[in-house]
Order: structure tokens, then C-alpha cells, then sequence
């Protein structure tokens, strides 16, 4: 059974069938079937240790990196499949950029961070295109005017708020057009919480964004459609707002009243 | 006897300042000895003329040279190799049996007295691949000898780099090898040729893996290749030391100083060199 988002009108962009996930001999992932649409936001939501980040990472193939993974099923971005041995994994990546709980630049500067996907990756561009390219993903973050000036100056000294920002402007500047973000605003006080909010609605415009977050209101505010996931299993995928006020299965209420984990 | 805590505190506190003072004497008192009897016999002379009357007038400037080739060619062979089984080491190696034995091997490398790498010397270098007494195969002597150093400082320096730089790289699409070369590398880099200078100083140094792979007793000219023997400054030490009988006090002193000087002033540059990239890192 595919549950789809309650969008069958729009574009999938991320379909999701039968997909078992497991560490070793531990499944975090038991055939979980949704389907992602184009330009939405996407919020998954679930108790700790529920396999929010593992989903996550099965999009961008980051459990490569972990010895003993083994992945099951099938995910197709854009109509292709992106589990097994064949899938180009570059072009894979930047396609699927992600921005992690803690802000992480390098310890580079501004200017630096943000062509370092575009270095990485060989795009021979001059450097009115380098320039051009930092202009255009920092003002997509909404940015440039504040760092216009300072391109020069480590990333490391911006504030938090910024930082995650220059984040999501690196991913931008390698052309992603899906971005995962796990529990982007974690470390940020409420009001860089709220502009990274407002960011995000601005973004969906142009990209398909998945949100891990243990924020109910954060979900409920900025999301389109909602999965909510427990011990592995995706529990309950659809409309965000029906999941809020009417979510079908009991495990849902239970957990978005707070009445669970 | 119930004494009070104040009292037990104070003597605690000075019972630790001494052993720590102790410390201190002897290596304080070493420099300042050499220092005062070497320093009369140290001039443009003494560091760059050949040594005459069978050693017993003259310079030591044969051995200064050869122990800068021997430390010189040590370093080429030891830093790549070190470095790179560093990086194999700490960004790729499994942590499996076979792993955990090369990591083991490396740490007992380290503690291997240096007469015995001297031995190994002779027999792999010298006998068996041929190279004769040489700079080659005292070079490589000293490198194997520094190895562990270098890998040991390395894997350290590498270690230290948050593995969430890592991880950004990689979801950009790097490669391991990019991730690597342009975000793990550019921010050990410190603490790598800190280990480097430090396997240089102790290359400089000793006498025993140079004994019977390189040294000679007395060659009053500069080697012509790599195959040629060498003097080197800690084995002229021990020569004029305890095998040449009347060598004044002063050259005695004197290459001691030169030997001392040379160490402290590569360990100078590591901690300059280290300084200016920490100044530039804030992780
Ligand atoms: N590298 C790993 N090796 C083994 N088990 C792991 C590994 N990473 C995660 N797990 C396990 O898989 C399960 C899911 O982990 P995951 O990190 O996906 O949860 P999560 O929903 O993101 O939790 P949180 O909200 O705390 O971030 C957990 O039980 C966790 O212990
Ligand atoms: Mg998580």
C-alpha cells in the first residue's frame, strides 16, 4: 500500500516502497511506504530513537558510511532508483543536499564554504561565476546584505542563526533540489528559530524539503504533510493538518498530545 | 596523628612543587654546563673547518653537514610513509583484527631500543639490499626509527579533526579521498609536522642506529653520493669522547652545544609552526 501525502494531484518526488533498514541485526526501518511531493515540506516527526534520522540519511545514501548497514526496498528521486550499487553517488549528493543539527561550516570563510561543493565537484567556473553563485545562494538564505561586506571573514565567527543559514546556502550553491534537514533549528533560540521558519516557506517555492523535528508547533506551522514514525515503523503518513486534528491511529494522538515518549 | 586539612593541603602543594623543581634541575643544569664550557669553542672555525691533528683541533663541520643529510633523508622517506599509513590508519582502516594488530605493532615500534634498529640496519640495508655503509642506508635507518613518531603525532592530528566536518563534506558529494585532501589534511596539518620536527630532533640525536649503517670515525670531506659514509654529530661526540685520547674539553663541550642547539632550534620552529596555524583554527 502506498500512502501518498494527500496530494495525488501534485508531483512525487521522492517514493518510498517497502523499506527495511537495518544496523547489524537491529532493523531501525520496517517497510516504510510514503510518497514525498515535489516543493512541499515534509515534517517527520516521532520519539527519540524512532529512525527519523535513519530515513533521513537513506535519501542522500549517508548510512553508506556506517560499517554493517543493510537496505531493503526501494526509493526512487525523481522517478529513479537511488538504493544499490550502480546509483552515482556524487551527483546523488548534490542533489540531495543536508543540513545537520548543529550549524557546520568549515573553518573556511564565507566565501570559501560555499564554493566548496562547486571546487569538489569540478565545475570549472571562472571566478565572476564563483562570485555570481555566492551572491545568488546567500540571498536565497536571505544573507547577502548582512555578509555582502565580510565574504572574507570566517564562518566560524557568524552567529549561530547564521551559520545554519550559510548551511543551507552551500547546498544551494551545489544546485540541490531536495533538502534534508535534521532538526535544523535545535540549537537556536526561538527568534532564529522563527526566521529559519520563515526561510524554509520561502524555499519550498523551489525545493522539496524534509524536516526531522521534535517540535509539534514547528511541524504544525511549517509543514505540508506530516509522517509520524515509532520504533521503525512510519505509523501515520498524510496532510499535516489532518494528522494534527484528526490523526487516524491512536499511537498519533497519543504521541501529538504529549502523551507519549 | 589528625593534622588539619589546611596543613595537609600546604604540604601537599610543596611536596609537588618539589618533585616538579626536580624535574627542572638537571635538564637546567645539563644546558648550563654545556652552554659554559662549550660556548669558548664555538666559532666560524669551529662550524665550518674540517677537523685536524686527529681530531683534536679543528671544526666539526663534516659532521654537521652529514647529520643534515642523515636527517634529511630520514624525513623523505619516513614523513610520506608515515603519513600516509596515518591516513590509512585513522580515515580508512576497519577496526578489525589485522588493524588492531598494525596498531599495536606501531606502538611497540616506538618502544624499541635504538642499538636494535641499528642491528636491523646493518643486516637489511646494508647487507642484504647492499647499499654498503651509507647515507642510504642510514637514512632509512633513522626513518624506520622515526616512524612511529610520525604516524603516532599524525594519527593524533588527524583524529582531532570533528568528525562533522567530515560529514558535511561527504552529503556535499566529496569523496573520501577529497574529504580527505581538502578538509582533513589543511586542519591536522599543525599537529603533523609538530611530529615531524619532533622525529627529526630525535633523528638528529642518537648514536646507535647510526653506529653500523653510516657513521664514519673520521672522513675530513663532504660526501660525493648517497653511498658515501658520513661523520655525524652525536657519533663525533662519542668518538672524541672515548676513543680519541686528549681532545680538549672545550671541542668536547663545544659539539655537544652545536648537537643540543640544533635539536632545541627544530624543536623552536615546531612550536612556531604550530603557533601560526592555531591562530588561524577555532574549532
Ligand atoms: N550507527 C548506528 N549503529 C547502530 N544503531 C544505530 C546507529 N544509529 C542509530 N542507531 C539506532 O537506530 C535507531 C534509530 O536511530 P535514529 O538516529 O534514526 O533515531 P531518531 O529518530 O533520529 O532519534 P532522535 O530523535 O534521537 O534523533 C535507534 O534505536 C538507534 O539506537
Ligand atoms: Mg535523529
Amino acid at each position: 500500500m502506498i500512502i501518498s501525502g494527500g496530494n495525488l494531484d501534485k508531483t512525487i518526488k521522492i517514493k518510498i516502497l517497502d523499506l527495511d533498514f537495518w544496523y547489524g541485526t537491529f532493523q531501525a526501518l520496517k517497510k516504510i511506504n510514503a510518497s514525498i511531493t515535489e516543493k512541499k515540506i515534509t515534517a517527520l516527526i516521532g520519539p527519540s530513537g524512532c529512525g527519523k534520522s535513519t530515513l533521513l540519511r537513506v535519501f542522500n545514501r549517508m548510512n553508506d558510511f556506517i560499517e554493517g548497514v543493510r537496505t531493503e526496498g526501494s526509493v526512487e528521486i525523481d522517478g529513479k532508483e537511488i538504493l544499490g550499487p550502480s546509483v552515482d553517488l556524487v551527483s546523488l549528493r548534490k542533489n540531495v543536499g543536508m543540513v545537520f543539527q548543529r550549524p557546520n561550516p568549515f573553518p573556511l570563510s564565507v566565501y570559501e564554504n560555499i564554493v566548496f561543493g562547486l571546487r569538489i565537484h569540478r565545475d570549472h567556473l571562472s571566478k565572476r561565476e564563483y562570485d555570481n553563485m555566492v551572491e545568488k545562494s546567500l540571498k536565497s538564505v536571505l544573507l547577502w546584505d548582512e555578509l555582502k561586506d565580510r565574504l572574507k571573514k570566517p564562518a566560524l565567527s557568524l552567529s549561530l542563526e547564521q551559520k545554519q543559514r550559510l548551511c543551507i546556502a552551500r547546498l544551494i550553491a551545489v544546485k540541490s533540489d531536495v533538502l534534508l534537514m535534521d532538526e535544523p533549528c535545535s540549537t537556536l533560540d526561538p527568534q532564529s528559530t522563527a526566521k529559519i521558519e520563515e526561510l524554509m516557506i520561502e524555499l519550498k517555492k523551489d525545493y522539496t524539503i524534509i524536516i526531522v523535528t521534535h517540535n509539534m508547533q514547528q511541524a504544525s506551522r511549517i509543514s505540508d504533510d506530516t509522517g509520524f514514525m515509532l520504533l521503525g515503523e512510519l505509523v501515520e503518513f498524510g496532510k499535516t493538518k489532518s494528522i494534527f486534528t484528526a490523526p487516524s491511529d491512536k499511537r498519533t494522538e497519543d504521541y501529538i498530545t504529549g502523551r507519549y515518549g | 596523628m589528625n593534622m588539619n586539612p589546611r596543613t595537609t593541603q600546604k604540604l601537599a602543594f610543596a611536596f609537588f612543587l618539589l618533585a616538579t623543581l626536580l624535574i627542572i634541575v638537571p635538564v637546567g643544569l645539563i644546558v648550563v654546563v654545556i652552554i659554559q664550557k662549550g660556548l669558548p669553542a664555538i666559532s666560524w672555525e669551529f662550524l665550518t673547518s674540517v677537523p685536524k691533528k686527529g681530531m683534536r683541533a679543528g671544526g666539526i663541520f663534516p659532521a654537521i653537514i652529514g647529520t643534515l643529510y642523515l636527517v634529511s633523508g630520514a624525513i623523505l622517506f619516513a614523513l610520506p610513509i608515515g603519513l600516509f599509513s596515518a591516513i590509512y590508519l585513522s580515515e580508512y582502516a576497519k577496526d578489525n583484527y589485522m588493524n588492531r594488530i598494525i596498531k599495536l605493532s606501531i606502538v611497540n615500534l616506538a618502544g624499541v631500543p635504538s642499538v636494535v634498529y641499528g642491528l636491523f640496519g646493518l643486516a637489511l640495508f646494508v647487507d642484504f639490499f647492499k647499499f654498503g655503509v651509507s647515507i642510504l642506508a642510514g637514512s632509512l635507518t633513522l626513518g624506520i626509527m622515526i616512524l612511529p613518531i610520525i604516524i603516532t603525532a599524525s594519527r593524533e592530528a588527524l583524529e582531532a579533526v570533528p568528525s562533522s566536518f567530515r560529514e558535511v563534506s561527504l552529503s556535499l558529494g566529496a569523496s573520501k579521498w577529497q574529504t580527505i585532501r581538502h578538509i582533513v589534511l589543511p586542519n591536522s596539518i599543525s599537529g603533523i609536522i609538530t611530529g615531524t620536527i619532533l622525529g627529526i630532533g630525535r633523528a638528529a640525536g642518537e648514536t646507535a642506529p647510526i653506529l653500523f649503517t653510516v657513521a664514519a670515525f673520521y672522513i675530513p670531506k663532504l660526501p660525493h653520493s648517497i653511498f658515501d659514509q658520513v661523520m655525524a654529530l652525536p657519533y663525533h661526540l662519542y668518538v672524541i669522547s672515548t676513543q680519541v685520547p686528549n681532545v680538549s674539553e672545550q671541542i668536547r663541550y663545544g659539539t655537544a652545544l652545536v648537537l643540543i642547539g640544533m635539536v632545541l632550534l627544530m624543536n623552536l620552529a615546531a612550536i612556531i609552526i604550530r603557533y601560526q596555524f592555531r591562530k588561524k583554527k577555532k574549532w
